[in-house]
């Protein structure tokens, strides 16, 4: 299992469009993805939009991603790379 | 008389139209809570979830065909969205995992999953988030009539003009309103951001939501006159209300019919001088219907819409698409296509721009496309395809001058060389034209003419470069003004020039569909003027009533003046002598 900590940086939040844009990419990888907000004990599949937006992350929320899997380890570089870069807001 | 008291309810007002009739009121698919239950076969309770599902997909599919066909594509994509919760890993799999875990029946598993899902989003403070919980409801209910087999009254049944009243009306019921016989409809709960708000004025039909509790103090059969501007509701109105409420539709008929009047009209001033008025648009739906309201082109379609409504750049043949269905709507009148105007104030989720101090005077529209040809070509190519459908011309935003018209021009005919070489059918004759928004472009229009087949000029953009103001910025946004005398004489500029090379002027700001510059217009010469198609009628109103040649001596006097308030008066005592027939 792979795993990262990444921050939520963009303005808006882990709202509608980021959770779309995530599960897209979330989508590409054939490991298991998962979300997990720092503090809480909940895990949300990394490819429901659905499951995402009701996590309703703020900016300056954390987020630990795992994934396993064969290609877990690109998941988790790639979809932790798109967190960190604003999903393209800033 | 009536033996009912007169009782007026307060809703919000989101979709225009009064409107008078008998209340049918319409129970939604049933919304009521089943009692917990265990499965007896869990087998059979997962065989029945999943035919649920797959039935719920064939009814929603459906659907969006329905929507596709009366609404457009960029709406029925809300009920798209229905089908993709459906497909949610947060949304089916919780249920079967309730019922083979669990122990739970089918109906239960649903109503606890939608309860939980669309509990969180409701809890959010986000509005938002909230409607998205009447989607992930909707759908719920959907799931939960297949298996009950209550699927309630079907709105197909009514046959006669009623005014519905509901609970709430979900998207799905929304999209299969059929103008003919719902008049209008008022719901206890819903805001003016919902999905259901915004289907009701796609579909031009009365609507009156969030009126609480107030609701159910309305039942079918009465009477009710409800207001879709003001959200005002009258049950049982009295026979005085009912006759000032009929007064009051005739005046808003009559409105329409003397704009009808209008609008059918060519703008042909009294001594015979046409002017071409068209419309501007933002997606090939509103292209639909513009020849009734009286346009005779579309003098600008905004593409930008096309690339900000999406999360990915729409591709070659999703451009096409739109690009033709505009061209074909127009039946062979002319549509000006702008190409991509991005940046400054406008944003694309998926292409990252630099942030700019000086955004409006930074990397946008056709400084952006040249630079980025990859975008730019796909966009021409689409635009060269769809050119085959009707007649279609085409304009570059933002041109500062000779070079990046030139280059633009240059990679116009590279595209159009390869699109043709690919064996795709290519319109004869294109016309290209720029945009003047920019000083530059403006003062520069004699040579720019003898190149271009048209100008189209952007008052917006123009006055904030010429006058140097923001107009967003309240405190100078007083200098922003039209009407400046510099303004004016850059637009004599840019039309004199046209002329001198027996090209065409239009414009496409919002100086074009202002009665009160409308004489002025005319006087300088405007060729085509392009604006909201919902104030074609005014201009057509005053246009119609106009002596030509006192326009152009209302244009040589207002030359002369030396301030925005000087020129306004002008126009207002032009205006109040025109007489109307």
């Amino acid at each position: 299992m792979f795993s990262k900590e990444v921050e939520i940086v963009n303005p808006s939040g882990f709202h509608v469009r980021p959770a779309q844009l995530f599960v897209e990419l979330a989508a590409k990888f054939t490991a298991d993805i998962k979300i997990q907000p720092q503090g809480v004990e909940m895990q949300i599949d990394g490819k429901s939009v659905l499951g995402l937006m009701t996590l309703g992350l703020a900016k300056g929320s954390v987020v630990q991603i795992s994934a396993t899997g064969a290609d877990a380890e690109a998941a988790v570089e790639q979809l932790s790379a798109l967190v960190a870069s604003g999903f393209g807001e800033i | 008389m009536s033996t009912n008291q007169e009782v007026i309810i307060q809703g919000l007002g989101v979709s225009d139209g009064l409107k008078i009739g008998k209340v049918f009121v319409y129970k939604t698919q049933s919304n009521v809570e089943v009692p917990e239950t265990q499965a007896q076969d869990v087998q059979a309770e997962l065989a029945l979830l999943r035919a649920a599902k797959a039935e719920s997909i064939t009814e929603l599919e459906a659907l969006v065909a329905h929507a596709e066909r009366t609404l457009g594509e960029e709406k029925a994509t809300i009920i798209k969205g229905q089908i993709s919760f459906l497909n949610d890993p947060s949304f089916y799999p919780p249920m079967e995992k309730l019922i083979e875990t669990d122990g739970w029946n089918a109906a239960t598993a649903i109503q606890k999953t939608v309860n939980q899902v669309a509990g969180m989003l409701e809890a959010m403070p986000i509005e938002y988030m909230k409607e998205r919980a009447a989607d992930i409801r909707d759908v719920g209910r959907r799931l939960a009539s297949q298996i009950s087999g209550d699927k309630g009254q079907r709105l197909s049944d009514i046959q006669e003009p009623v005014i519905l009243v509901a609970e709430d009306l979900a998207p799905s019921e929304t999209v299969q309103l059929d103008r003919q016989f719902i008049l209008g409809f008022a719901t206890r709960v819903g805001g003016k951001t919902s999905h259901t708000a915004i289907l009701a004025q796609s579909l031009g039909i009365a609507a009156v939501l969030g009126l609480g509790d107030a609701v159910d103090q309305i039942s079918s059969g009465d009477l009710l006159v409800i207001n879709g501007s003001t959200g005002e509701c009258i049950i049982h109105p009295t026979d005085e209300t009912i006759s000032k409420t009929a007064a009051q539709m005739k005046v808003e008929e009559e409105t329409k019919l003397s704009l009808a009047r209008y609008a059918n009209r060519k703008a042909v001033t009294l001594d015979g001088v046409h002017f071409e008025m068209a419309a501007n648009i933002g997606t090939p739906e509103e292209a639909e219907g513009l020849l009734d309201k009286g346009a005779e082109a579309v003098g600008l379609y905004r593409t930008e819409f096309l690339f900000m409504s999406r999360n990915q750049m729409p591709d070659e043949e999703t451009q096409f698409k739109a690009y033709k269905a505009a061209a074909e709507a127009l039946k062979g009148k002319p549509v000006v296509i702008r190409t991509l105007d991005i940046g400054g104030d406008k944003e694309l989720p998926y292409l990252t721009l630099p942030h700019e101090l000086n955004p409006f005077l930074g990397y946008r529209a056709v400084r952006l496309c040249l630079d980025d040809k990859p975008l730019f070509k796909t966009q021409l190519r689409a635009i060269l395809r769809a050119s085959a459908f009707g007649n279609l011309k085409v304009m570059f935003p933002m041109i500062s001058g000779a070079s990046e018209w030139r280059q633009a021009k240059a990679l116009w005919d590279e595209t159009r060389a390869e699109v043709i070489a690919e064996g795709h059918k290519v319109a004869d004759k294109i016309e290209l034209g720029i945009m003047i928004e920019i000083p530059s472009a403006a003062l520069m229009a004699r040579t720019l003419a003898k190149e271009v087949d048209f100008f189209s000029i952007g008052t917006n953009d123009l006055v904030q470069y010429t006058v140097a103001v923001d107009r967003m910025n309240e405190k100078v946004a007083y200098l922003y003004d039209y009407f400046h005398p510099a303004v004016i004489r850059l637009i004599k500029e840019v039309i004199d020039a046209s002329n001198e090379q027996g090209k065409w002027t239009g414009m496409c700001g919002s100086m074009a569909g202002d009665p009160l510059a409308a004489p002025l217009l005319a006087g300088l010469g405007l060729h085509e003027w392009s604006m909201s198609s919902g104030v074609i009628h005014k201009v057509k109103r005053i246009v119609t009533n106009l002596d030509h040649k006192a326009c152009q001596a209302l244009a040589t006097r207002i030359l002369e003046l030396s301030t925005p308030e000087e020129i306004r008066a002008e126009l207002v005592q032009f205006q109040a002598n025109i007489k109307f027939d």
